[in-house]
């Protein structure tokens, strides 16, 4: 057979894919007024960086393929990050939020932080599911909720002081500098996914549920113990993120992962998750978030004030989306 | 001027596949109330929305008050002054009696001489008028939501009355009123036919046609086959206008044979009052029971109140002696029943998805190793035996499924059900929209599956179909059964005749 290359499809690569590229040809454009771009830091920072946010995205994209959403995963995020560092602290330091507290293993609260953000994700998939509030309502209500008890927690004050060993799991890597833990750790959560996604019933029936909730229904599927467990995924994921993210940062507040969820909707997005649902490959997310990250780094590099970078991603964000649904509505 | 209100001639229309209307003709008399008539897919409906400008013509001409118009939206229709009630009422129930009347057309008026707002005064004492005319006396300002399915209707019509028509056409209003509640309809067509309004009526029920019009129009295939005089027809005479159809030889040759009673359905009865009741039916295994009946009689929810998608106040299901218990799909499926849906798009593909994904969906726990991951070249085996066996016609496995024509479509989601080896197989209107072809083939693996002993409950709405598939035809009308024929003496009269059996028919009708 193969594919004839000829105008037409160039042109419609390029719009099915015109903010990868348009981001892209920005990165060349900066690193040739910048060395630095290429820099072994600014790359393991632009890795460390893509690997939390994909982490969180990961999650999120479960929702998304199912048309839903999920507005409560940067909250818990942050209620992860705050859990890990209290728990995380040094025996020494002297704000200690508990300061009796025994020097607890690190998977343990590791575990512990899963689990809570994974029983969270259940009660959203509880609530979207048996219930029927919309996602975009069910987890908005949970992000304020989270918000506010963890809040009332930790008083809002900032948490320091975390054991060396928490913080080596960010600052240490694999073979080589570029390759950061959490780069690794995000490699291996990637493969999971994909496999999960694309290897078994779990995924099979989470596709089918965002392709044609009410046909999967009829074909014998449980809709609603598999929305439980896709938000319960995804809250286990933001766990997971939390934990990361407090011990990369050296610390965190109540405000770690703030419009994280955001961000990581916006990388889905770009990345190719339909938000008709049914569509949506974990190499796209990793692409999405990665171009994201790029986007950042490239408006940094480029001298262009931070405020004004939250005006391009929101640029990028709703062209992205609108790219999206003209591939659909061409279909029609 | 020309004797007729509204006329419309040679109208063609051609759907992808279908030639709904084939030279269809219409013509109405002011003041007077004309049936349009036919079996289900005759193209009444698609008449109709031709001339209220939802559908674009193929060919035709349409002739208002003896000027050729060209009408090309609903909202121009309603300018000319016809107006239509569809069947499915489309109201905003959330919002007062007056607003569902002036909706989009809001008397006005001017705050201060230059804000233009809602006259609200206005459209109150508008819509109490309008109401007094349809003869009901409720508050212009009840939330619509309150009131009955009746009510909402003449409101409907008061909507009609409202825009001053000259034409109203009304799409099966008495499907789901009560016996009283027609009557009270038929008080408001008479006061507009006095008013020399021209009333489009078109039903199944033979005793309200004979009873309420005065000219009775028959369509047949898309085709016009003639109009008469109300008075001199006879249920009978209509009857055979309406299926009055050659069979030609559409359907495979039958080899089948129905053996034991297999699947015992008893007592059956919605939750819903309107919708099925009390149906007790048995299927044998290797046979196929055709089930017939006119739109509205509820066929389709009772296979899907069998199937655990509609819920039942009572009733039994049992297979070879034992009792099924059925609250949702997976229960069915679980205990050996499949359901085709009527809405393929609706209900059965998952459009965005792969072939492969689409026909393995209800049967994945076959094709792991380990118990966990999924063997994808299984699946792709499960995909090509379907291929070969049925000639579903994909260029790959992984072509998406809303790509594919509608028979491939139905043959795919037809593997995905016999990949679970199903002993009863519940078809509803299994070859809707399909072209003539791959109908063929359909009936073919039909007749093949009740060979190999399934049992196979056929809904279907082309009287061909049924008679020419069935061993056994039951007959449902308004929810219930309304009795069983025999394959071989199955015909177009007689099944009509049950299908037509309302409960709540006035008693001159025998």
């Amino acid at each position: 057979m193969g594919k004839k290359l000829n105008a037409k499809a160039v042109t419609k690569w390029l719009s099915d894919n015109a903010i990868i590229v348009m981001i892209v040809l920005a990165a060349i454009f900066t690193s040739t007024q910048n060395k630095n771009f290429y820099s072994i830091n600014n790359i393991r920072n632009l890795l460390s960086n893509t690997a939390v946010r994909f982490i969180i995205a990961c999650g999120v994209s479960g929702c998304l393929i199912t048309k839903g959403t999920d507005l409560s995963a940067g909250r818990a995020v942050g209620l992860a990050a705050c859990l890990s560092g209290i728990l995380m602290q040094k025996a020494s330091y002297g704000d200690k939020f508990y300061p009796n507290l025994p020097e607890l293993p690190m998977i343990l609260v590791l575990l512990f932080v899963m689990a809570l953000c994974g029983l969270l994700g259940a009660v959203n998939g509880s609530v979207i599911s048996v219930l029927k509030v919309p996602p975009f309502i069910a987890t908005l209500g949970m992000q304020q909720l989270i918000y506010g008890a963890c809040l009332v927690y930790t008083g809002a004050i900032p948490i320091g002081g975390l054991r060396n060993d928490y913080t080596g799991l960010a600052t240490g890597y694999v073979g080589t500098r570029m390759l950061s833990n959490l780069t690794v750790i995000a490699i291996v959560i990637g493969l999971f996914m994909w496999f999960l996604y694309n290897k078994t019933r779990y995924g099979k029936y989470m596709y089918a549920i965002g392709g044609n909730e009410n046909a999967a229904e009829v074909a014998g599927i449980n809709v609603t113990r598999s929305k439980i467990l896709i938000y319960m995924l995804a809250g286990l994921a933001y766990g997971l993120t939390g934990f990361l993210v407090c011990a990369k940062s050296g610390g965190c507040s109540v405000n770690t992962g703030m419009g994280w969820e955001l961000e990581a909707i916006a990388g889905c997005t770009i990345g190719g998750v339909s938000v008709n649902g049914g569509v949506g490959k974990i190499t796209g997310i990793l692409i999405g978030v990665l171009v994201f990250e790029v986007l950042k780094i490239v408006l940094q590099f480029l001298g262009v004030e931070s405020s004004y970078t939250y005006i391009a991603q929101g640029l990028v964000i709703i062209i992205a989306v609108a790219l999206d649904l003209r591939k659909y509505l061409a279909k029609k | 001027m020309s004797e007729y209100r509204l006329e419309m001639r040679g109208v063609v229309k051609q759907f992808p596949g279908v030639k709904a209307l084939d030279h269809a003709q219409l013509k109405l008399r002011p003041g007077t109330v004309h049936a349009l008539m036919g079996e289900n897919g005759a193209g009444k409906s698609t008449l109709m929305k031709c001339m209220f400008g939802i559908y674009k013509m193929d060919e035709g001409e349409i002739y208002y008050e003896g000027k050729k118009v060209n009408i090309t939206d609903p909202l121009q229709a309603l300018d000319m002054g016809i107006a239509m009630v569809h069947q499915e009422l489309q109201p905003v129930p959330e919002r007062s009696v007056a607003e569902n009347i002036y909706i989009g057309r809001y008397p006005m008026k001017k705050l201060l001489g230059f804000i233009p707002v809602v006259d609200h005064q206005k459209m109150y004492d508008n819509t109490a008028a309008l109401l007094k005319k349809v003869r009901m006396n409720f508050d212009p300002k009840q939330r619509l939501g309150d009131l009955s399915v009746s009510q909402m209707q003449s409101v409907e019509i008061a909507k009609a009355v409202s825009a001053d028509c000259k034409v109203l056409i009304l799409d099966e209003p008495t499907s789901s009123l009560t016996a009283n509640e027609v009557e009270a309809l038929f008080r408001i067509i008479e006061d507009l036919k006095a008013e020399g309004v021209a009333i489009v009526y078109i039903s199944h029920k033979m005793d309200e046609i004979l009873r309420i019009s005065d000219e009775v129009t028959i369509m047949r295939d898309g085709k016009y086959i003639g109009t008469w005089e109300s008075k001199g027809l006879t249920t009978d005479k209509i009857i055979t206008q309406m299926v009055g159809r050659e069979l030609t030889n559409l359907f495979p040759k039958r080899n089948n044979v129905p053996g034991e009673v297999v699947f015992e359905v008893n007592d059956f009865t919605s939750i819903s009052p309107r919708s099925f009741r009390n149906c007790t039916f048995n299927v044998r295994k290797g046979e196929i029971l055709g089930v017939a009946g006119l739109v509205g009689a509820q066929r389709t929810e009772l296979m899907e109140g069998l199937f655990g998608i509609r819920l039942h106040s009572k009733g039994t299901i049992k297979y070879k002696g034992k009792e099924l218990k059925i609250t949702r799909p997976r229960d069915a499926i679980k205990q050996g029943i499949a359901l085709l849906t009527e809405d393929r798009r609706a209900t059965g593909i998952m459009g965005v998805l792969s072939v492969a994904d689409n026909i393995s969906i209800a049967s994945l726990d076959q094709y792991l190793d380990m118990g966990i991951v999924i063997n994808n070249k299984k699946i792709e085996q499960l995909v090509q035996d379907n291929v070969k066996k049925m000639s579903i016609k994909c260029p790959s496995s992984k072509t998406q499924i809303q790509s594919l024509s509608g028979g491939n479509m139905q043959k795919v989601l037809i593997g995905r059900w016999l990949a679970n080896n199903p002993d009863v197989l519940i078809l509803d209107e299994p070859t809707r929209g399909i072209d003539v072809g791959a109908k063929y083939e359909i009936y073919c693996i039909i007749e093949e599956l009740a060979r190999a002993g399934k049992s196979i409950i056929m809904i279907s709405s082309e009287m061909a179909e049924i008679i020419g598939m069935s061993d056994r035809v039951m007959v449902m009308c308004d929810g219930r059964i309304t009795g069983f024929i025999d394959g071989k003496d199955a015909n177009q009269e007689n099944i009509m005749h049950l299908a037509t059996q309302f409960e709540t028919a006035p008693s001159a009708a025998v």
